[in-house]
């Protein structure tokens, strides 16, 4: 039992009320006749699974039943922001890892992965319009 | 029977001239289950309000306040979770969604309402469907209201959480509800037909040790 805050009702909601929707920011290809088979299965099967931060789509079920986006640290559980559909996140894996730093607190040592999404999915999911 | 009000719409009556009977989702649960009697021990009690007209209606919200304004002579609440109603306390619309509201009209009038409102829209983009014959609602009352809604609810039911004129659309007894407070002493639930019958006993068995009253 937790509260999640919908961008949509303004205030908290238990967890009950909501259902996780996958990854967010996974935009369509735009012209999917001319998209090769490989970038078309991207798009259809395969999702990141980080350690640490991700961004995900979760519906508000039974409330107002729209979708909007969670950025979450799937190590902690912790749910950093909640946002609408069609805006970007405030708190990215770079955004807090800029901000430990300049606290003096190293992050991914010893080559472990602490941001999950290659870099070119990053980049994907920054240009993406949905 | 048809109404084309705008070109590409039908519209019909749902309440048909011929007298057929019309039952409440409830008819059977009070067949079944009983009506356990309000008496001067009863803290809270329970009374349905039935056969209301149930309007959904979805599109923007300044040209829905419009045409609302212009038909019921109110709004739309203007906050998410908001409920407004008209001096009367007959007539209400609640915030469903951010695109999204319930008008709720005395029996019979949801007809006559929807023809006005969609000449006041017009061309607009909207949606106004009757959602009359799939819900009911229940009137919950008495001292022990709040205790009943705790019990089956994670919702925050505490006056400064819950302050008149919200409504909320949550889990209720692991089904949907829309939970709505009218006024100081009342709390309304909208219930879909297909939860009527599984709400109304787990009210009774929750409200039984409330001496829970059911009126008609």
């Amino acid at each position: 039992m937790f509260h999640i805050h919908c961008p949509y009702c303004e205030e908290l909601r238990e967890e009950e009320e909501f259902h996780p929707k996958g990854q967010a920011h996974i935009a369509r290809p735009a012209d999917p006749e001319a998209c090769s088979d490989e970038a078309w299965g991207d798009y259809l099967f395969f999702r990141d699974n980080p350690r640490g931060i991700h961004h995900e789509l979760w519906v508000h079920a039974i409330g107002c039943r729209k979708f909007f986006n969670i950025t979450r640290n799937t190590v902690t559980y912790e749910i950093l922001e909640t946002y609408k559909m069609g805006e970007q996140p405030a708190i990215t894996a770079e955004s807090l890892a800029s901000t430990e730093k300049l606290a003096g607190v190293q992050v991914a040592g010893g080559g472990q992965q602490t941001v999950g999404a290659s870099d070119s999915a990053v980049k994907d999911s920054r240009g993406a319009k949905v | 029977m048809s109404n084309s009000v705008a070109q590409n719409v039908r519209t019909f009556e749902t309440h048909p001239e011929a007298t057929v009977p019309a039952e409440s989702p409830l008819a059977w649960s009070y067949h079944h289950s009983g009506r356990p009697s309000a008496s001067a021990k009863s803290r809270v009690v329970l009374r349905e309000r039935a056969m209301l007209g149930h309007l959904i209606l979805r599109g923007g919200a300044i040209v829905l306040d419009e045409a609302v304004r212009q038909v019921l002579g109110f709004g739309l609440p203007g906050r998410p979770n908001g409920l407004t109603r008209d001096a009367s306390g007959e007539r209400s619309i609640q915030w469903l969604s951010p695109d999204e509201w319930l008008v709720i009209v005395p029996g019979g009038e949801e007809f006559a309402l929807e023809g006005k409102l969609r000449k006041a829209l017009g061309e607009a983009h909207y949606a106004i469907v009757d959602a009359s014959g799939g819900q009911t609602l229940i009137e919950l009352e008495g001292e022990m209201a709040r205790e009943l809604l705790m019990k089956s609810t994670p919702y925050d039911v505490h006056p400064d959480a819950f302050p008149v004129g919200k409504g909320v659309t949550t889990v209720f007894a692991k089904a949907t509800v829309i939970l709505r407070r009218p006024d100081e002493q009342r709390w309304e639930l909208v219930l879909r037909r297909s939860f009527a019958d599984y709400l109304y006993r787990w009210i009774l068995d929750a409200g039984a040790e409330y001496a829970i009253g059911v009126e008609a």
